[in-house]
């Protein structure tokens, strides 16, 4: 797709000027211009475009927010309260920056979900499936190293436990959460470089977008028939018909934004958290931000040991796990069958896994006791079954449906299906008619 | 002929080798400070320690007072507490061993090992940071009518020993000692 040759060309002097000496306008239009794009692709493949925006969003509101804030424990809390009383405008900034973490985190998962079910990683994609998931765990990085800024409860308490992960390794853990926090506990020096990190992240983020998106634009995007691109006609330019799909899609997505922003802009977060930070009480039930309550559900769905392991350990263990299992994705599924939509096995097992993640997220949410701690155990167990047994098993044992020869054909197919609905009235036009 | 290209070839194997080798000691050198600055700096070092006056906490009270950053739980136990964490044998813990740093560091963890010692066996003291994730337990609450961790659920007995959940220690005892009658000094 890609190694078609640029079919730039400039028009004015300067233009020509330029593209002699140094090709962006030329990089611009062939990668987002004329660039070829499956002509199939359906709103599941408008979060890509939606991720860009949210990511500049998000750095644009930040910038602003950190002229105002102020990254020592004694001002922290007022200096954002004084974001959200005083600085004019302050208040809908910093709801801007905070939901969207949220509206970040929604379009990611779908965005994750999407390529689980067009197989979007299988090869020869498999360096740009393992690009995003480094971009979705520095992501994470960033959204727990932001929640502790504000110096609320859940923002001191957060991180208590989060760095608290690390003492469950024997030898080094103490000592690496030391080296985190800068002391004994979660104090000052953790602020300043929780402030600063989270400052310096999301350009990290930026980068590996952009290889993200050259590996993408090496290997082409894939489709809801996984079917790769074969001629022309499989294909329409990126402009304007991508464009316009993502331009409606971002709109669409903008509003939802912007709903919570104006009417719900507390509801996804947690009101323990405009309480000041006080180190020697810790709230009664303390939880994540809601996009991290399905690993936090399965840290705390360990509560035995396993041979040597402690529950401790293997509770943080799961958790790693359950997002390093991710990078292995490309290798763990065997079909060779890339998407879902003619393997209906796989359908069935990737919904049931869906659901398995809401319930593991409603889960977390949950205290820790009673029939909540062996659902946990359940939701867990189907959460790594689904990747390290399912996954493998299904592709040597699904007989996949008859797939299409041809993106081309796949359409036409479907344009032929919807068209022999209509031959009734269509028939009795010309009689009415005459 | 050969041997002489044998030679040559090795010699510049080892320049390219000592080189190589320099630049990664050179790298370290170079990456050290930036880890170095991360740990604890010198003011959060200093052992600060500090003294309470606990004269006016009857049987049944608790302070909690806050040292090196993390609270510490100073009770005295009611005569039904301290029974209770007598009469629990040592097979029935999760973690044997006192953690107490007033003692070896294999000491049983016995209440009189747990608590400030004899004639004072009615005090406890405690970093009052759950050995799970570090949140603070809540006194006097759950199964064991210890202390009970809200965050994930660790149960301790009325000696601060880890009972049930998933903390797998019991709360450290930090170095303290009685100064007088009345005095803790911490640290």
């Amino acid at each position: 797709m890609s190694d078609g040759h640029s079919t730039y060309s400039p028009t004015s002097g300067l233009g020509r000027w330029i593209d002699a000496r140094m090709p962006l306008p030329r990089l611009v239009h062939d990668s987002f211009v004329s660039y070829p794009v499956p002509r199939n692709l359906n709103y599941a493949y408008t979060f890509g475009g939606i991720l860009s925006i949210m990511l500049v969003v998000q750095i644009v509101t930040g910038i602003v927010l950190a002229m105002h804030y102020a990254a020592d424990t004694s001002l922290a809390f007022t200096s954002v309260e004084k974001i959200m009383r005083d600085v004019n405008s302050g208040w809908l900034l910093r709801y801007m920056h905070s939901n969207g973490a949220s509206f970040f985190f929604i379009a990611v998962y779908i965005h994750i979900m999407r390529g689980l079910y067009y197989g979007s990683y299988k090869a020869p994609r498999e360096l740009l499936w393992i690009l995003g998931v480094i971009i979705y765990l520095l992501m994470m990085a960033t959204g727990f190293m932001g929640y502790v800024l504000p110096w609320g409860q859940m923002s001191f308490w957060g991180a208590t436990v989060i760095t608290g992960f690390f003492t469950a390794f024997p030898l080094v853990g103490e000592w690496v959460q030391q080296l985190l926090l800068g002391g004994f506990a979660v104090d000052n020096p953790t602020l300043n470089r929780f402030f600063s990190l989270h400052y310096l992240l999301p350009f990290m983020i930026a980068g590996v977008v952009i290889l993200h998106v050259w590996a993408l634009h090496v290997t082409g995007q894939t489709n809801p028939t996984g079917i790769e691109v074969k001629s022309k006609t499989d294909t329409v330019a990126f402009t304007p018909y991508a464009t316009v799909k993502d331009a409606f899609a971002m709109a669409v997505f903008l509003l939802v934004f912007a709903y919570f922003i104006f009417y719900l802009p507390n509801y996804l977060g947690h009101p323990d958290n405009y309480t000041v930070a006080n180190p020697l009480k810790t709230p009664a039930h303390i939880v994540p931000e809601w996009y991290y309550l399905p690993f936090y559900a399965i840290l705390r769905a360990i509560t035995f040991s396993i041979g040597p392991i402690d529950s401790k350990l293997g509770g943080v263990l799961a958790m790693f796990a359950s997002i390093g299992v991710l990078f292995l994705v490309p290798w763990l599924d065997t079909s060779r069958v890339r998407s879902a939509v003619y393997r209906p096995w796989y359908k069935l097992f990737f919904w049931i896994f869906v659901a398995d993640c809401v319930f593991l997220g409603w889960l977390g949410s949950r205290p820790a006791e009673g029939t909540y701690v062996a659902m946990a155990q359940v939701a867990t167990l189907y959460y790594f079954v689904f990747f390290i047994i399912i996954m493998p098993l299904l592709g040597l044992i699904e007989t996949p449906k008859r797939l299409p020869n041809s993106i081309t054909e796949a359409v036409l197919e479907k344009n032929q299906a919807g068209a022999t609905v209509q031959p009734e009235p269509a028939a009795a036009a010309p009689e009415t008619k005459g | 002929m050969s041997a002489s290209d044998i030679s040559e070839t090795s010699r510049r194997d080892f320049l390219y080798v000592a080189t190589a080798m320099a630049g990664a000691v050179g790298a370290g050198a170079f990456a050290w400070p930036f880890i170095d600055q991360m740990r604890p700096d010198a003011t959060t070092l200093a052992l600060a320690s500090i003294e309470v006056d606990v004269s006016a906490i009857e049987p049944g009270m608790s302070v909690t007072v806050k040292w090196r950053g993390k609270p510490v739980f100073i009770r005295n136990r009611t005569e039904k507490e301290i029974e209770e964490a007598r009469a629990v044998a040592l097979d029935d813990l999760k973690d044997p061993i006192a953690r107490n740093a007033n003692l070896a560091a294999d000491a049983p963890a016995t209440d009189a090992d747990r608590s400030a010692g004899d004639g004072k066996d009615n005090w406890i003291v405690m970093v009052g940071s759950c050995t799970h994730l570090g949140c603070v337990p809540l006194g006097q609450a759950g199964d064991f009518g210890g202390w009970f961790c809200p965050c994930h659920g660790s149960h301790y007995d009325t000696a601060g020993r880890i009972r049930k959940g998933p903390a797998p220690q019991n709360l450290a005892v930090p170095h303290f000692e009685f100064i007088s009658d009345t005095v803790i000094k911490i640290g």
